[in-house]
């Protein structure tokens, strides 16, 4: 499948954005100070907007894009529009709340946190739902994408800690170690175990010809690539797919790890540790998509 | 509206033989001809006249070769929308504007809500439907809904195009629900089969397999030995007698 860069960054930056503000609604960071409620509390909607938009980049028809937002019924992209949504006026009524009273009860604080992780887990079924594609189509795939929402989130905010003059504990830092260990650990599962035994489809299910005997492509359709195998032929990163895994866990899961270990967690810090981590789950999303089959590929020749 | 309706009692569709399919691309010209001026935007072409030009296209002819030694056999392969009866390329759509017909099946695409996605392309097996490079929609076989119900067209004419340009026969088109019609009956008769049944997508479109080989007596036949064993007759046996005697 080609990897769209909006459709990577939205991905990516809207995971940030909503398990940053899931641990900022859990309490994890003071913001009794008005003004940074506004800044901690405006820089995260900017980073759940900015990745909502990215995602209207590559639409054809973007000024359509309100549509989208009516077939909750039966989409995961509907849903996970809609809730997208919701989790933004939620969120900014948490804000005005805690601006006028303090930090609303438990059980609202609960609610908005399982509103942002449905959203998050929305995005991930748009994939997961995809019979076509049998990578995707795995049980792992929604843990995947709210285990990096929740490291990117926690990592996020022992940043904003710093920058806001907070302490960062030492239990703190243990934690965010920990949820990036298990994020990448749960990826590295997910990479051995999903769509390993194959789609059940094969040229000779595709063309219903397997009878006779093996099935070859001998002709391609047309004379030059088109659509579908520009969209869901890309095959540039499978080669390359090993290096690649290593950078993303080294950029994303080692180094991260390591820096929050050995230095003092001071902004500088910490905000390296942050853009290491999204370069990561970049390259992480970026392979999630280079590396997955479609089926349609089939009757091109290619084996899945 | 995404959501699937009650499964229709008519299914149109298409019936596509693979015995007799010749590969000559009449299908693929004539459908492209046909609805870049009917239903919908044109189905538009990039780099027409260029070193490597694509467009939109709604139906492909492949060519696949199947078998192994003197029983391999090369077999065309047309492939366009199925019509699904569970299409995941409907239930995706966020929009509405991907729906499947109440009365008669038909899968379509609603041009003015389309928001161009593409997630119903990702979610078709088949690869059925493609992105109109200049217009930014989706684009897919529509049955040529704008020819079978059209009663300004003369009876023989209201079909879909690639069935009515087919040279060799190859393509059929009518209800699949109804268990006596032409199309039912064909498929019965001959082993009618589904693309990628493991995809859970009950297309209504079925194929018909390339029939069995006639029995033949595959020893090669030497026309010397013919030759030999042939007894001559009138001018050519005396010929021979008298040869014979002089030998």
């Amino acid at each position: 499948m080609r990897p769209a860069w909006s459709i990577i960054f939205f991905t990516s930056i809207s995971g940030l954005g909503f398990g940053l503000a899931s641990w900022l609604v859990l309490g994890f960071v003071n913001l009794a100070e008005p003004q940074h409620l506004l800044l901690v509390g405006l820089g995260t909607m900017a980073l759940i907007a900015a990745g909502l938009l990215s995602s209207t980049l590559h639409l054809g028809h973007p000024e359509r894009a309100w549509r989208a937002l009516t077939q909750w019924r039966s989409s995961w992209l509907s849903r996970e529009g809609v809730l997208a949504v919701l989790a933004l006026a939620a969120l900014t009524l948490w804000g005005l709340y805690y601006a006028r009273h303090g930090m609303p009860p438990l059980w609202a604080n609960a609610l908005l946190v399982g509103l942002m992780l449905l959203t998050v887990y929305a995005t991930s079924m748009i994939y997961a739902s995809l019979r076509t594609v049998a990578r995707w189509h795995h049980p792992l795939t929604p843990v995947c994408y709210l285990m990096f929402a929740a490291s990117s989130g926690l990592l996020a905010i022992l940043w904003v800690l710093a920058l806001l003059g907070q302490p960062v504990t030492a239990s703190l830092s243990l934690a965010a170690m920990l949820a990036v260990a298990a994020a990448w650990g749960v990826k590295i599962i997910w990479w051995q175990l999903a769509g390993a035994s194959g789609s059940g489809s094969s040229l000779a299910t595709a063309t219903g010809l397997g009878g006779l005997g093996e099935v070859r492509s001998i002709m391609p359709p047309h004379t030059s690539e088109n659509y579908l195998q520009h969209e869901m032929g890309f095959v540039v990163a499978r080669k390359h797919a090993a290096q690649l895994r290593v950078l993303a866990l080294l950029a994303g899961g080692l180094l991260p790890v390591s820096l929050l270990f050995l230095l003092a967690p001071t902004a500088v810090v910490l905000a390296a540790v942050v853009l290491l981590h999204m370069i990561g789950v970049f390259v992480e999303r970026w392979l999630f998509f280079a590396e997955a089959k479609h089926s349609v590929t089939l009757y091109y020749g290619d084996v899945h | 509206m995404t959501m699937l309706p009650e499964a229709s009692a008519i299914k149109l569709g298409l019936v596509i033989d693979l015995d007799i399919c010749v590969g000559c691309q009449a299908c693929v010209v004539n459908c492209k001809e046909w609805n870049t001026s009917g239903y919908g935007a044109p189905l538009s072409d990039v780099d027409a006249y260029g070193a490597a030009p694509t467009g939109a296209w709604l139906n492909r002819v492949h060519a696949y070769e199947a078998g192994s030694g003197a029983d391999a056999r090369t077999v065309h392969f047309p492939k366009s929308c199925l019509h699904c009866e569970d299409a995941p390329c409907v239930t995706v759509c966020p929009t509405g504007a991907s729906f499947k017909r109440a009365e008669d099946g038909i899968v379509l695409v609603n041009e003015d809500w389309c928001i161009g996605c593409g997630l119903c392309a990702w979610s078709c097996p088949y690869g059925a439907r493609e992105m109109d490079p200049a217009e930014g929609v989706m684009k897919k076989c529509t049955l040529c809904v704008d020819r079978i119900y059209n009663n300004n067209l003369p009876a023989e004419d209201q079909v879909p195009a690639c069935v009515r340009t087919c040279p060799t026969n190859a393509r059929h088109f009518g209800d699949l629900g109804d268990p006596t019609s032409d199309v039912s009956q064909m498929v019965a008769a001959r082993g009618g089969f589904d693309l990628m049944p493991e995809q859970n997508t009950k297309p209504v479109n079925k194929y018909l397999p390339p029939r069995p080989r006639r029995a033949s007596d595959d020893t090669p036949v030497s026309l010397l030995a013919m030759a030999q064993d042939a007894t001559p007759s009138g001018f050519w046996k005396w010929v021979d007698s008298t040869l014979e005697k002089l030998g």
